[in-house]
C-alpha cells in the first residue's frame, strides 16, 4: 500500500496553548516573554497585542510604552513539546503512528486509516475540526512523503490541502526553497540566484546542485518527492498499571471480592515485577449492576510488589465496599508507581531488621489508622520549641542536623500552652507559685529564663521567657511567660511542657 | 546431695516461668541496662525482655516521669537493635526531649490512634513483628483480655512492650510480668547547687512476676540510672515536711 501523511501545522502553537490553559487569557492582552541579556524579550505576542504593532523580539519595556494592561507571562522553553506530546497522544485516535514534530507541528503516518472518516480530504478535515475546538489553529495537508506534507502545511496556501499520491511533484514547484527545511545560508544562496521557487532547480542535475549547496539539497528534494525515506520517531503511548476482572455472575460477597481482589493483585504485581517497579498507590473500584462505582485506595510507604502484603492493606478496607445487588467488573489501578529500590538497609542498619517488613508494618499502621499518623521526626534548627522537630519525608531520611542537648527539654509538650496563674516578683524572678487547672503549685526551685525569640522572618509573635521549675512534690515544668513586662496589662503565663 | 537438690529447685523454677510464659533468662543485655541495683529485683537479676511490662501514673507529671523512665530503659533496649514504636492517643510527646536519654529520636516511630481500640490494634500488630526493640502504648483503660492478647503477641516475637495508663480506671488484673509507679521526686545537683538538678524518681515495682518488688530512688546521671545518696532524701522529705 503506498504510504500516506499527514503534517499538521500549529502556528500559533503556544499562544494558543495557554489560553487553553488559562482562559482569562482569551479576552486580554498579553505576551509571552524571557530573559535574554539582562532584559525581558518577547518571544511571542498575542494576535490583539500583534495589531498593537507589538513583536516578536521586541524588549517589554518598549512594548509596555505602546499599550496599556499588557500581561506579561513567562515563556517556558519546555512548552511546545509539551503541548505537542499531550496532543500526539490525543491523536492517537486517528492513527496508531504519531510522531512528535518540533517546534510547531505532528506528524501521522495514515496509510490505511482515512477511508474510516469516507476518504482523506474528510478525514484531515474531521482532525481540523477537532482541533478547532480545542481552540488550536492549524493547518494540514496530507501527502505520499513526509517531507511534501510538511512544506504543503506550512508553505501551501490552504488550510487544508490532499495532494493525491504521486503528484507531490506538481504541489511542490511552486513553493520557495525554504518548504524544504534548508539551511539559512543554503536558502540565502538560492535566493541570490534567482532560483525562487522549487520549480526552478528541481530539475537540474543532482552533480550540479551538490557541488553547488551540498548534500543536504538534494536529498532533502528526494525525501519530498518520496524517493528517500525518512524515518519518524513515534510516540508510544503510556499504558496504565490497570488490570479489569469481569464477573460472569454479580458479586455480593466479601468472599467473592476478596477473590477477584486477589487474582488482580496478582496480574498487576506480576507486571510490576516484570519491570522493576512497586506501587505507592492502589484503588480498586467495584462497578456496581445499578452503575454504581464502590472504591477503596491504599497507600504504601515503600514500593511495593508483593501480592500478599498488599492484599492486607486491602482487607482492612474491604468492608467500606457495598456490594448492594451485586458487582460485575473490579478495576485495579496503580496511579502511583515508582522504581522499587533494591537494598533498603540504609536507616536501620544494625537492626536485624530488614526495611522492606518495616514499611509494611507501617503501610498496615496507616491503613488501619489514617494518613499522617505515624510520623517521625528530624531535627530541625530552630531554637522555638514547635519549629525544633520536623516530620521526616521519607523513613530512609537521616537528620541533617544533631539533635540539640545543650539545654533541657521537657518530654512532653502541651500542643497549645496552656495559660497559668501566676505570682512572681518582677522583673526576672521566676514565679513563687502558679496555679493549673485549680490546683496550686508552691515553686522550691527554678531555672531561667531562657529567652526564646519567635523567628520574625517565620512568624510574629512576641518572645517567650521559659523558666524550668520544680513544685514541692518534686514534679518539674516548662512554663513561659509572653512578652515584656507592660505595666498596662497583667502578665501572660503560660504551662508548656513536662519534664522526667 | 544439697546441691543437686538446689539445681532440681531452680530448674523447676525456669520451667514454672517458662510456663506462665517467660522466656528463660538469657542476658542479651548484659551491661546494657543501665538499671543498677533495681536489676536483683527481677529473676535472676535479668530485665524481662520479651514481655509487656505496666506503668501507671495518676498526673501529667507523674506521666512525664514515666516517660523518661521509659526512655532510660529503651537507650538500653535500643542500642543495636531495632527502632522503637511509640503509640499515643495524642501527639504530646516532643521528641527533641528524648535525646537527653541517650536516645535518638530519629529511630522512634510515632503513631497516633485516637480510639482505644485502635491503640490496642496497633500495639497487638507491632508487638506480633520480631525486630523491633520495643513498642509504647499509652492505654488508660488496659483490660485483662487485651493484656493477655499482648501477652500473647510478645511471647512469639520477643518485643517488649510497655504500657502506660495514666489515671487507670481498674488498675487491678492485668496479665502483664510487672506492674511499676514511678513518682516525680526533688530533683538532684551534686553539692547541693541551687537550680533545677537531674531529674529524680521514687520508683515502685509494686508486682513482678518471679521476682521481688521493691521501691528505689533513682537520678538519671551520666546515661545511667544512679541511686540517691541518702543525704539528698533527707533533704527532700524535710521540704516535704515543711508543706504539708
Amino acid at each position: 500500500m503506498a504510504k500516506r501523511y499527514v503534517s499538521i501545522w500549529f502556528p500559533l502553537l503556544v499562544l494558543e496553548g495557554m489560553i487553553r490553559r488559562q482562559p482569562r487569557l482569551k479576552d486580554i492582552l498579553f505576551v509571552l516573554a524571557a530573559p535574554d541579556h539582562g532584559r525581558m524579550r518577547i518571544t511571542a505576542a498575542c494576535a490583539e497585542a500583534q495589531k498593537q504593532g507589538i513583536q516578536a523580539g521586541m524588549a517589554v519595556a518598549d512594548a509596555r510604552a505602546l499599550t496599556a494592561g499588557l500581561q506579561v507571562l513567562d515563556d517556558e522553553p519546555e512548552l511546545p513539546l509539551k503541548l505537542l506530546t499531550g496532543l500526539g497522544h490525543w491523536c492517537i485516535r486517528y492513527t496508531p503512528a504519531v510522531a512528535v514534530d518540533p517546534p510547531d507541528g505532528l506528524l501521522l503516518d495514515a496509510t490505511g486509516c482515512a477511508h474510516l472518516w469516507g476518504g482523506e480530504a474528510k478525514y484531515i478535515e474531521a482532525i481540523q475540526r477537532r482541533l478547532q475546538a480545542f481552540g488550536y489553529t492549524t493547518c494540514i495537508a496530507m501527502a505520499g512523503a513526509i517531507r511534501a506534507a510538511w512544506a504543503i502545511a506550512r508553505y501551501g496556501r490552504k488550510p487544508l490541502m490532499v495532494v493525491p499520491p504521486g503528484k507531490e511533484r506538481q504541489a511542490i514547484v511552486s513553493l520557495p526553497p525554504a518548504a524544504l527545511r534548508l539551511e539559512a545560508s543554503v536558502t540565502e544562496r538560492l535566493q541570490k540566484l534567482g532560483l525562487y521557487t522549487i520549480g526552478h532547480f528541481i530539475d537540474m542535475q543532482p552533480s550540479v546542485l551538490r557541488r553547488r549547496f551540498g548534500e543536504c539539497l538534494t536529498e532533502r528534494m528526494d525525501q519530498a518527492l518520496g524517493r528517500k525515506n525518512e524515518p519518524l520517531i513515534l510516540l508510544q503511548p503510556v499504558e496504565p498499571f490497570r488490570e479489569y476482572l469481569p464477573c460472569l455472575e454479580p458479586v455480593v460477597t466479601r468472599a467473592g471480592i476478596e477473590i477477584a481482589l486477589q487474582r488482580l493483585l496478582d496480574a498487576l504485581c506480576k507486571r510490576l515485577v516484570k519491570e522493576g517497579k512497586g506501587l505507592r498507590k492502589a484503588m480498586l473500584k467495584a462497578w456496581r449492576v445499578d452503575d454504581d462505582v464502590q472504591q477503596i485506595e491504599i497507600g504504601t510507604h515503600l514500593p511495593s510488589c508483593r501480592p500478599d502484603h498488599l492484599f492486607k492493606l486491602f482487607e482492612l478496607k474491604i468492608d467500606r465496599i457495598e456490594p448492594a445487588l451485586g458487582i460485575e467488573l473490579f478495576i485495579l489501578e496503580a496511579p502511583k508507581v515508582e522504581r522499587a529500590r533494591p537494598s533498603q538497609e540504609a536507616l536501620w542498619h544494625y537492626s536485624g531488621l530488614d526495611d522492606k517488613r518495616l514499611a509494611e508494618l507501617l503501610d498496615r499502621l496507616t491503613g488501619k489508622l489514617g494518613k499522617g499518623m505515624v510520623r517521625r521526626y528530624l531535627p530541625d534548627e530552630h531554637y522555638w520549641p514547635e519549629r525544633s522537630y520536623k516530620e521526616a519525608r521519607a523513613l530512609t531520611e537521616q537528620p541533617a542536623t544533631e539533635w540539640q542537648e545543650d539545654r533541657p527539654r521537657p518530654v512532653r509538650l502541651l500542643r497549645i500552652p496552656e495559660p497559668v496563674e501566676v505570682a512572681a516578683p518582677i522583673p526576672d524572678y521566676p514565679p513563687m507559685h502558679f496555679r493549673y487547672k485549680g490546683q496550686l503549685h508552691t515553686i522550691k526551685k527554678a531555672d531561667g529564663p531562657e529567652r526564646i525569640e519567635a523567628e520574625w522572618w517565620i512568624a510574629e509573635e512576641e518572645h517567650r521567657d521559659y523558666y524550668i521549675v520544680e513544685d514541692e512534690t518534686g514534679a518539674r515544668y516548662w512554663i513561659f511567660r509572653l512578652g515584656h513586662y507592660d505595666g498596662s496589662r497583667p502578665h501572660r503565663w503560660y504551662l508548656h511542657g513536662f519534664f522526667p | 546431695m544439697l546441691t543437686e537438690r538446689e539445681n532440681i529447685i531452680a530448674q523447676l523454677r525456669q520451667d514454672i516461668l517458662r510456663m506462665q510464659g517467660q522466656r528463660p533468662a538469657t542476658d542479651r543485655l548484659a551491661g546494657k541496662l543501665p538499671l543498677g541495683s533495681v536489676l536483683d529485683a527481677f529473676p535472676h537479676s535479668v530485665f524481662p525482655t520479651g514481655a509487656i511490662h505496666e506503668y501507671i501514673s495518676a498526673t501529667p507529671a507523674a506521666m512525664a516521669a514515666t516517660t523518661g523512665f521509659i526512655t532510660g530503659i529503651l537507650s538500653g533496649l535500643m542500642r543495636n537493635s531495632g527502632p522503637c514504636i511509640w503509640i499515643s492517643p495524642d501527639p504530646v510527646l516532643f521528641p527533641p526531649g528524648f535525646s537527653a536519654f541517650d536516645v535518638k529520636p530519629d529511630r522512634i516511630l510515632f503513631v497516633q490512634a485516637r480510639k482505644e481500640r485502635d491503640i490496642c490494634w496497633a500495639m497487638e500488630t507491632c508487638l506480633q513483628m520480631d525486630g523491633l526493640s520495643a513498642v509504647v502504648g499509652e492505654l488508660p483503660g488496659l483490660g485483662f483480655t487485651a493484656s493477655r492478647r499482648l501477652q500473647l503477641a510478645v511471647e512469639k516475637s520477643g518485643v517488649t512492650g510497655f504500657v502506660l495508663r495514666p489515671k487507670p480506671r481498674n488498675p487491678h488484673h492485668t496479665a502483664c510480668v510487672s506492674r511499676w509507679q514511678v513518682k516525680p521526686m526533688t530533683s538532684y545537683y551534686p553539692d547541693d547547687f541551687p537550680g533545677v538538678g537531674v531529674p529524680c524518681w521514687q520508683v515502685e515495682l509494686l508486682k513482678i512476676r518471679g521476682g521481688r518488688p521493691g521501691a528505689w530512688r533513682l537520678a538519671w546521671m551520666n546515661g545511667s540510672f544512679q541511686p540517691l545518696p541518702d543525704t539528698h532524701a533527707v533533704t527532700a522529705s524535710s521540704i516535704l515536711r515543711k508543706i504539708g
